[in-house]
């Protein structure tokens, strides 16, 4: 679990993060969702140290990185994956060799336990057989396979992901979200990602955080976000592309067709539109 | 009234302008410094140190081994052709063709000259690497991984030119000098033999150590700057090129400066 209290973060004279709270629960993917320039990705590099709060607390298990010493950063810094929005995947070496990394620098396996691992990640990846390719030489998806490879190799406890989605098409997108969802409960990890792509919210936003110029507008899960009163956040969903079902849910809310027990994944499945029609009309399309 | 408003005006921007580009300078060398300094520390895995230690000798020593013999032979054959066209007395003998070829290869040519074509070739080289990876954002991965990319990344690029380019230079230095005996032989100039005698004649050891000086001297403002300049990339491409093309110049003119210092307080 990440416990954020009340970070702020300017760089020069410019606020970009104004007292955030806020609790990222162990086992669930917690997304960061708001529109470019709303300080999801400041906030991201704040919690992993990339950037230094200005004031404020970020505990990881009862641990603040903003008072641990260099070293304790370092051992902290060894249970966190990230996946970047580009992958960063080092050009020079190969996906076997990316996704060893990690295990070379900070392991004492031999050879053998080292590849079963790397085979292991990569085979949860579904990326077997590209063991010798280079990043340069594998698709944007794969990249980020890749990617997520190498940040779960070491059993991290914490998973930051930038954009996972980014550049790639929905069906792929879909694949990956489902892949971090699914390491996420195999492994019990703190899952932070950063997002706006509303597919990525309605799929696997179990505990969501809507940034808004800096400021923690709105929190709740995916079952909420639909029902939700916020002005700023329904003008920030209904934007999308996605979420062609979700105005007509809300009508569908306010017909009382459903209600918020009821499972998101059904209504989704069914599709919001879908719903509008009654059974009469489904008959007769 | 208001135009004599305005002239002070401009002159207290030019002074503003003059001041801010002076802190800019002083915090150039601060940043520099502190890269430094933070390169030292304690290797998370030597085994990985040391691998990446020997890549980038290979990377630095072998990648620039082509093109330092070729400068070397032509620099050495220009210098000898022409000290032959200079020396036009009957009363100089043959030999001092080769004592000054000899000379000029170690004490200026082959440290000086092969050091600013090094950090065209290896400064754009590293800093466009760094560049690279502090723009694809590998850098911030390393450092999410909790190792110090100061250390991993800057110090065996420091390390690996100070190793080979002393070396390269000594191998300028021998290739130099030969390319003098192959162009006063093939060109007719003068013998082998009194070429050889001239190599022979008034060498000064000191010569030598002061060229290998003035290597490692090089080898580290090359390494350095242009590391400093690729690790510290803001933006994309675009600055990339503008990082790697200042590491250069910045590397180039250092080079000059230092040269001069050395040899004002060493010859």
């Amino acid at each position: 679990m990440i416990e954020l209290k009340n970070v702020f973060k300017s760089f020069d004279d410019k606020e970009i993060l104004k007292d955030i709270s806020a609790v990222m629960e162990a086992g669930k993917t917690n997304l960061i969702i708001g529109t470019s320039g709303s300080g999801k990705t400041v906030l991201q590099k704040c919690m992993v140290g990339l950037f230094e709060v200005d004031s404020g607390d970020i505990v990881f298990d009862g641990k603040d990185l903003t008072t641990m010493s260099e070293e304790d950063r370092k051992e902290l810094r060894q249970q966190i994956g990230m996946l970047f929005q580009g992958s960063a995947l080092f050009d020079s070496m190969t996906v076997e060799q990316n996704v060893k990394f990690p295990l070379d620098m900070f392991t004492k396996w031999n050879h053998q336990k080292k590849m079963d691992r790397v085979n292991d990640v990569l085979a949860r990846v579904e990326l077997k057989g590209t063991n010798k390719k280079f990043p340069s030489e594998i698709s944007g998806g794969m990249k980020k396979r890749v990617g997520i490879a190498r940040a779960i190799v070491l059993k991290p406890k914490y998973l930051f992901c930038d954009e996972p989605n980014s550049g790639l098409d929905p069906q792929t997108s879909m694949v990956i979200d489902k892949l971090i969802h699914e390491i996420t409960k195999e492994n019990n990890i703190t899952t932070i990602i950063n997002t706006h792509d509303m597919n990525s919210v309605m799929e696997i936003g179990e505990n969501i955080l809507y940034l808004y110029h800096g400021i923690k507008e709105w929190t709740g899960t995916n079952k909420d976000i639909i029902f939700n009163k916020n002005q700023k956040l329904n003008e920030f969903i209904f934007a999308s592309e996605f979420l062609r079902d979700a105005k007509d849910m809300r009508m569908l809310e306010e017909k009382g067709i459903i209600d918020n027990d009821r499972n998101m994944e059904d209504i989704m499945r069914d599709g919001g539109a879908n719903l509008l029609l009654g059974d009469d009309d489904k008959k007769t399309s | 009234m208001p135009l004599q408003e305005d002239g002070e005006n401009q002159k207290n921007q030019t002074a503003n302008k003059t001041l801010s580009e002076k802190m800019k300078l002083f915090s150039t060398i601060g940043a520099y410094l502190l890269m430094m300094k933070s390169m030292f520390t304690k290797p998370e895995n030597f085994k990985m140190y040391w691998k990446e230690l020997m890549h980038q000798s290979v990377e630095i020593g072998m990648g620039s081994l082509g093109i330092v013999a070729v400068i070397s032979i032509f620099m050495g054959a220009v210098s000898a052709v022409q000290t032959a066209y200079q020396l036009t007395s009957p009363m100089l003998p043959k030999e001092t063709i080769a004592q000054i070829v000899r000379d000029t290869v170690i004490l200026e040519f082959a440290p000086t000259l092969v050091c600013i074509v090094l950090a065209g070739v290896v400064g754009s080289k590293i800093a466009g690497e760094l560049g690279n990876m502090r723009v694809s954002e590998q850098i911030d991965a390393l450092e999410i991984m909790g190792i110090n990319t100061k250390s991993y990344l800057i110090a065996p690029k420091i390390l690996g030119a100070l190793i080979t380019i002393p070396l390269l230079v000594v191998l300028s230095m021998v290739l130099g000098i030969y390319g003098g005996r192959l162009a006063g032989t093939l060109g007719g100039i003068l013998s082998g033999d009194t070429y050889d005698r001239g190599l022979l004649m008034n060498f000064v050891p000191k010569n030598v150590w002061f060229a290998l000086v003035k290597a490692y001297t090089f080898a580290f403002i090359i390494s350095s700057i242009s590391s400093f300049y690729g690790y510290n990339v803001k933006g994309g491409a675009l600055e990339i090129g503008r990082a790697s093309t200042t590491a250069v110049i910045t590397s180039c003119i250092l080079i000059l400066f230092a040269d001069y210092i050395l040899a004002f307080f060493i010859l």
